[in-house]
């Protein structure tokens, strides 16, 4: 039984005390996912896959089977499964917007306008049909601007369309109901209508999201750990704003990317975030640039801060999110979208080894293992961004965007030497093991 | 070895080679060299200006060959005599085993050194001291303060001796103009916007040659894709931009040249093409591309390729001996390597695999498409200011020394290039210190 060593200073990053921390000799894996995962997994040393019923201790599962079996699994004290039951409170549109209006109010009421000004990270959403009329009201007094209609389900970009005209919803509201007198009938699924962001930053004339990848271990406290690499997704098209119809112009997911007439699978059309990174700079300098990227740590942060208390905090699950983020002209960071399982296939050899390294080090942060002592602020590719209050960085930088926001430990889209970190942190944890204090 | 000589034995029938497959593919597919555009295609062309990406181009584009490729124009070079080759010059040379077999005079490591000497060990660099583990305090900070004074005060040749070190990357654009003397007058907009007018109202042969090479490589980069439209605009105007010609002045080259139907050979109905004297090859377009990650505006990004190709790039594809021209710097490469490698030179040679016939191609692309962005940009930073390209020949040296081992293993010339296919990784300020100033010699 390995002990776990007392630090008033340091609080670690939660891992389970007693039996658990017990090493296996081998550990029992169980995914129906295929491509870079299973690649993963298949070369973990000590980890069998484990088929049909067998039992497991490690689930990447997705979130249809743990929609319908969650509930009534058991679960040993070690076992982990990668969702955390009620993630839809984050991850579907509508719930998440509901969540972050709730803490913004909040923390309005708790700290001011000013603090509360900070959670204006996602543009002014509305969910149909339900919120219909407060639509109108925003939508009659910002005429002329666009709004994009999303289903809070759906995923890659399908169902998505842009509008200018009320009468566009009309015609749509007409579709969704099949007749007057059946107004209690639920839609089949529901929206919401956002407001289109119509000067997002352009590169090459393009439009772009960023992909950017948060493992949150822990919901109560709030445990989340951010990776360093990332990527930048643009559109094959040139943006402009007078073809909403098209809609290769306007979403930059992959999976439409693909679908566009212009679409050459050698382009790959994705940046890495260090490659976006040196770009601003060259373009904007150092400071802009961090306080772009501070003020993305500040969505991370207060967009999981905002489902804390809602999220069922069980100790067995664990989550890795994709967030979708857009940057308008301004440089301000927009949070377009969360996504709890966001895709493992590799659109190239350079993508292929962003997700398997990404899984790697998930895994290592999971620590089945047992050979973390908890007290890491970094393992491979990730920065432990948030634990239960902002992580400070060790160098001690100092704050270059003189904003207010936290200095957080995070390094998106700097260099990630994950390797060399990796071995230098398992051979000292060796170390540690061979003379116990 | 003077420049009128090579320019009649070798750069002139190059020339003509490059002419006759011009010509030849313009009679084999009946288009013509040039020809205005009807007033419909040119409101088309205004229209789409700003993404020509996007457009299906008019001509089959596959019925276009680049009119050469980099391995084309080494077989030229290879093939350098020089007809006054005396037995009793140049000692050393008799000995040399690469495959340039013109006696130019080229520098040996201790020349270099001195040449280089800002980046020696003991001086700090962009691209080696600011790196994770450095502390700012130690170098950069500073750097980047004496960056901005330099640019305040407007200093050109200061900039030129600053820039050895590397530049920071938020002054690099402003350096680059600087050093290269460009600013953005109102007659330097206005005469962009006319080469435009010119790229609107006619449609040139080379231009699907352009189209061709952007698609074929700035669209396949990983990274530069995103600028394609970027470089149709300055590529295309580069092709009509007559005041290039004035750099055949001090280059062994001439341009090309045409004769109106019917009069050929008569001057008086030459013309010069394309108008800039220009036939871009295979990979051209790389060029361009790096310089999109700094400058967005597209007279200014004109401006300065079209700078940076007057004094730099035209030596890497036209035959001469310049100490920067591609001939020395295949000489410069060679010998470094038969002299301070041997080994590792007689093992690639006997297995088949001239290290020439490797590196040439990172050569005249000046790396561009080779090396990650940012590291080529701080080799670009070192060729400003050193105004000279040899550091090409030395970082190509230093590749080879740097995977020595593995090299010495292959067997085969393919297996050679796989070991240097990818260069993506490489760190090039370290690369360079080490194969300089640190190597026993």
């Amino acid at each position: 039984m390995m002990s776990r060593q007392k630090n008033q200073n340091y609080k670690g990053h939660g891992l389970p005390k007693g039996k658990e921390r017990e090493q296996r000799a081998s550990i029992r894996f169980k995914t129906t996912l295929m491509n870079t995962l299973m690649d993963v997994l298949h070369h973990r040393p000590g980890w069998v896959e484990v088929k049909d019923e067998g039992e497991w201790d490690f689930y990447w599962c997705d979130v249809s089977w743990l929609r319908e079996n969650f509930d009534h699994t058991y679960m040993d004290e070690h076992v982990r499964i990668s969702h955390f039951r009620n993630h839809y409170e984050l991850t579907r549109k509508n719930y998440m917007v509901k969540n972050l209006k709730r803490f913004r109010k909040q923390l309005e009421r708790e700290a001011g306008k000013l603090e509360a000004a900070k959670c204006d990270f996602f543009p002014k959403t509305f969910e149909m049909p339900c919120e219909y009329h407060l639509f109108v009201e925003e939508f009659r007094k910002n005429p002329g601007i666009t709004w994009i209609m999303k289903p809070v389900a759906r995923s890659q970009g399908k169902g998505i369309f842009l509008f200018r005209r009320l009468k566009d919803i009309m015609d749509w509201k007409k579709d969704t109901r099949s007749s007057d007198d059946q107004k209690d009938d639920i839609p089949v699924e529901s929206y919401v209508a956002q407001r289109y962001i119509e000067n997002p930053y352009l590169i090459g004339g393009r439009k772009f999201d960023l992909r950017v990848y948060v493992l949150v271990m822990s919901y109560m406290p709030l445990r989340a750990w951010l990776y360093r690499d990332g990527f930048a997704r643009f559109s094959n098209t040139r943006f402009t704003l007078n073809s909403i119809d098209d809609q290769y112009v306007h979403l930059t997911n992959v999976a439409v990317q693909k679908t566009s007439p212009d679409y050459h699978p050698k382009k790959g059309c994705k940046w890495m975030l260090q490659r976006f990174r040196q770009y601003l700079a060259s373009k904007h300098g150092p400071e802009a640039v961090e306080t772009l990227f501070s003020d993305m740590d500040n969505i991370f942060i207060r967009s999981l801060q905002s489902v804390q208390k809602v999220i069922i905090s069980d100790k067995h699950c664990f989550e890795l999110y994709g967030y979708d983020i857009l940057i308008d002209q301004d440089l301000k960071p927009w949070l377009l979208e969360v996504n709890a399982s966001p895709s493992l296939t590799a659109s190239s050899q350079e993508d292929y080894e962003l997700k398997t390294s990404l899984l790697e080090d998930t895994l290592h942060v999971v620590d089945m293992e047992a050979r973390l002592t908890g007290r890491e602020k970094r393992v491979g590719g990730f920065d432990l961004m948030w634990n239960d209050g902002p992580v400070s960085r060790e160098d001690g930088a100092h704050d270059l965007s003189g904003m207010g926001n936290f200095v957080t430990n995070t390094h998106l889209g700097c260099v990630n030497d994950r390797k060399k970190q990796l071995r230098q942190l398992f051979r000292s944890l060796q170390g540690q093991k061979k003379t116990p204090n | 070895m003077t420049l009128t000589v090579l320019r009649s034995t070798g750069q002139g029938s190059w020339e003509r080679r490059i002419l006759k497959s011009l010509n030849s593919m313009c009679t084999e597919l009946s288009i013509p060299l040039a020809r205005k555009r009807p007033v419909g295609e040119q409101k088309e062309l205004l229209n789409k200006w700003n993404e020509m990406g996007t457009d299906e181009p008019v001509l089959d584009l596959s019925l276009f060959r680049p009119v050469y490729a980099p391995k084309d124009f080494l077989e030229v070079l290879i093939n350098l005599r020089n007809p006054n080759y005396e037995n009793g010059d140049s000692h050393s040379f008799r000995t040399h085993l690469g495959l340039i077999q013109v006696p130019l005079k080229v520098k040996d490591i201790p020349e270099l050194k001195e040449f280089f000497v800002e980046l020696g060990l003991t001086a700090g660099q962009l691209g080696v001291d600011d790196s994770t583990q450095v502390p700012p305090e130690l170098f950069e900070n500073e750097h980047v303060r004496i960056g901005q004074k330099v640019l305040s005060e407007q200093d050109s040749a200061a900039a030129q001796q600053y820039i050895r070190q590397g530049s920071p990357t938020a002054l690099r654009a402003e350096l680059w103009a600087l050093i290269l003397n460009i600013s953005s007058q109102p007659e330097d907009i206005l005469y962009y916007e006319q080469l435009k007018t010119n790229v609107i109202q006619h449609d040139l042969l080379v231009d699907s040659l352009i189209y061709k090479d952007v698609k074929l490589t700035a669209s396949n980069d990983d990274y530069y894709f995103v600028f394609e439209d970027y470089l149709y605009q300055v590529l295309l105007c580069f092709s009509r931009d007559t005041s290039v010609l004035g750099h055949f002045a001090y280059s062994s080259a001439s341009p090309p040249k045409s004769y109106i139907r019917g009069k050929l050979g008569l001057e008086e109905y030459a013309v010069f093409y394309p108008p800039n004297g220009v036939i871009p090859f295979h990979g051209f377009s790389m060029y361009v591309a790096p310089l999109c990650f700094l400058y967005h505006e597209p007279s200014k990004l004109y401006q300065i390729f079209r700078e940076m190709y007057v004094r730099f790039f035209f030596r890497l594809h036209s035959i001469s001996s310049h100490p920067s021209g591609i001939v020395s710097l295949c000489l410069l490469f060679e010998t470094l390597l038969q002299t301070y490698l041997p080994q590792l030179f007689y093992h690639l040679r006997e297995i088949g695999a001239q290290p020439l016939r490797i590196s040439f191609k990172w050569m005249v692309r000046a790396f561009s498409g080779y090396l990650a962005t940012d590291q080529l940009l701080l080799l670009w930073d070192r060729i400003l200011g050193y105004n000279s390209l040899e550091i090409l020949a030395v970082l190509a040296a230093a590749v080879f020394a740097f995977r020595a081992v593995n090299l010495m293993e292959v067997t085969s010339l393919a297996a050679a290039e796989a070991v240097l296919a990818d260069l993506s990784t490489l760190k090039v300020m370290p690369l360079l210190q080490i194969f300089l100033f640190a190597t026993v010699t």
